[in-house]
């Protein structure tokens, strides 16, 4: 199984949502996070003094997938998070040991 | 329209006393019944503009917790709650009295203590006058709460709410205004123009803030070693523009209400300060635009207010157009005075200094300068001497009972207090507790604004929990 964590701008949440919806991920967990890469921030003014905001609002998109889909979630994400814009952001791909459905005891892909 | 209501007047009297068998109405006693048709509508009209004006403390708390961060709202909600509160109380026991009643020095009064001047059964008068009365010395001392905001100590501060209501406020009053009573002032005796208070209200709360401000220091983070200063965010621009125009709405009453009376005055007094408040707004808000790249909402929101303190002392006695050049004026100088007292590190989170202390000298300045019937050297002069007066008065007076706070029960709250915010460890509460309030100023990261966090991640996200959830 593989953990994707994706990080991508806010707007394109329900877009990403959707998209691995119909291509058959039905779990995911999202964050609000705030974070900077090359993208860094800008400039505010409050009252006349100049400061400067350097993390930018972001959403963390956690979905757990089996080994075999994994390549095409990642895709789909690509193609679905991307304006081509700076700041669009990351994806990390990591393996996951074990995976546990609370209320059956399920574990492994039947737990997905 | 006013001979028409004479007109049913004078025909209901006759038919009631002609149907109750009562001696024939006679011209005296006609009047008689004219005149408390007048006296009714003072007192009306005094007292709806006293609720307004008491709606002006809605309006200050508005903005001072707009400007000031989510840790701290309900302490802001509580000195504003208390310095109304316990102004009132220290102005009836003893403020009323120092500032209307009866003098030999015409330096402050010596009767009408604890509203000694009612009598069960007497004349309503003083209590409609009272009532008005406080709602001005409410004002004053509210004024101080935003420049000291977000590390007073509590119990200093209501010390100083009794004080400045009990004894500074009305002091400097008594000089000014204290022959609408039973005063009567040096300074109005020279023909000190200041109707509605720019000097007596709101120069008298900007002074006190300066002098607060200055002794507690500025808030943790805000200005930086080598010289920079750091914005701590306001966490609620819109409560802040609320605020804003609650005060406006106020005003409506502090100006026009100060005739004390209903007559045909208001309407030039009710222009004037709209005029004066709009044309503050925009000078205000074209200053930022210009010096900073955009229109910057504080500065804008501080220039209305600017407009309005500055218009209060010559709202009677000045054409329309004047009014547009006084608060246009007001406008720009507010915004300068602000950057200026962040220069020279006095940090007041809200602008009480510039708008209050700054614009209210100004506008009791150009009371002199635009006065309609004309101006004079000496009428200026007097201008002067009174706004130096009060400045004399209140600025040590407030300094000398900030020092005292400061040296017996301490005024300013500790460093690991103020990092943790007043609402936790003053009152022992969280304003909103539904919401993460995070707040990353201080000293640590001191560029990083407090509660932009929370308020940006609630914004950018639409559909977040965060805000369905509450």
């Amino acid at each position: 199984m593989k953990k994707i964590e994706t990080i991508i701008k806010p707007f394109k949440l329900d877009e990403v949502k959707e998209a691995l919806n119909a291509m058959g991920v039905t779990g995911m967990t999202i964050m609000e996070v705030k974070g900077f890469g090359r993208q860094r921030g800008h400039k505010e003014i409050y009252r006349g003094a100049e400061y400067q905001v350097d993390f930018v609002p972001k959403i963390k998109i956690n979905v757990v997938v089996d080994d075999a889909i994994a390549e095409k979630v990642v895709d789909t994400i690509k193609k679905t998070a991307k304006t081509g814009k700076i700041g669009d952001g990351k994806i990390f791909i990591s393996t996951i040991d074990e995976a546990i459905r609370i209320r059956t005891g399920e574990t492994g892909i039947e737990a997905l | 329209m006013k001979a028409k209501i004479l007109l049913i007047v004078i025909a209901l009297m006759n038919i009631a006393g002609a149907w109750a068998g009562d001696e024939p109405p006679t011209p005296l006693s006609n009047k008689a019944a004219i005149d408390l048709v007048q006296t009714h509508a003072d007192y009306v009209w005094t007292l709806v503009a006293a609720a307004l004006v008491f709606f002006m403390q809605a309006g200050f708390a508005m903005v001072e917790t707009g400007l000031t961060r989510a840790k701290n709202a309900i302490n802001i909600m509580m000195k504003n709650l208390m310095d109304f509160s316990m102004g009132s109380i220290a102005y009836w026991a003893i403020g009323f009295g120092l500032m209307f009643g009866a003098t030999t020095s015409g330096w402050f009064g010596t009767s009408g203590f604890f509203l000694s001047d009612f009598t069960a059964g007497g004349d309503s008068w003083v209590l409609a006058f009272w009532m008005f009365q406080v709602v001005f010395a409410a004002t004053a001392s509210t004024i101080v709460s935003g420049a000291m905001a977000e590390r007073t100590k509590f119990s200093g501060y209501l010390i100083y709410s009794v004080v400045i209501s009990g004894l500074i406020y009305p002091v400097f009053g008594s000089w000014a205004w204290g022959s609408l009573f039973h005063g009567q002032g040096w300074l109005e005796g020279l023909g000190f123009i200041d109707f509605a208070g720019s000097t007596v209200v709101h120069s008298v709360g900007g002074w006190a803030a300066l002098a607060g401000a200055m002794v507690l220091g500025p808030r943790m983070g805000k200005y930086t070693k080598d010289g920079k200063i750091k914005p701590i965010l306001g966490h609620n621009m819109p409560l802040a523009a609320l605020g804003v125009f609650i005060l406006w709405l106020g005003w409506f009453g502090f100006n026009p209400g100060s005739t004390t009376a209903a007559n045909k005055d208001i309407a030039m007094i009710f222009v004037n300060t709209n005029l004066a408040a709009a044309a503050g707004s925009i000078l205000a808000m074209f200053v930022s635009w210009v010096k900073f790249g955009k229109p910057e909402v504080g500065m804008t929101l501080n220039g209305a207010l600017a407009g309005l303190v500055a218009i209060t002392s010559p709202c009677a006695t000045v054409s329309p157009l004047s009014a547009v050049m006084i608060g246009s004026i007001a406008g720009v100088v507010v915004v300068f005075s602000v950057l200026f007292f962040d220069k020279i590190r006095v940090d007041d989170p809200v602008g009480a200094i510039s708008v209050h202390g700054v614009c209210g000298a100004w506008g009791t300045l150009a009371a002199g300068i635009f006065n309609m019937g004309g101006t004079s050297l000496k009428i200026i002069g007097v201008q002067m001497l009174g706004i130096a007066a009060c400045f004399l008065w209140v600025f040590p007076t407030a300094f000398v009972l900030f020092k005292l706070i400061e040296k017996t029960i301490g005024l300013r709250v500790s460093p690991e207090e103020e990092l943790e915010g007043l609402d936790f460890v003053e009152h022992g509460g969280n304003a909103y507790p539904d919401f993460e309030v995070t707040s990353y100023g201080g000293m640590s990261t001191a560029g990083v604004p407090g509660g932009s966090l929370a308020a940006a991640s609630v914004g950018y996200v639409g559909a977040s929990k965060k805000i369905e959830a509450t």
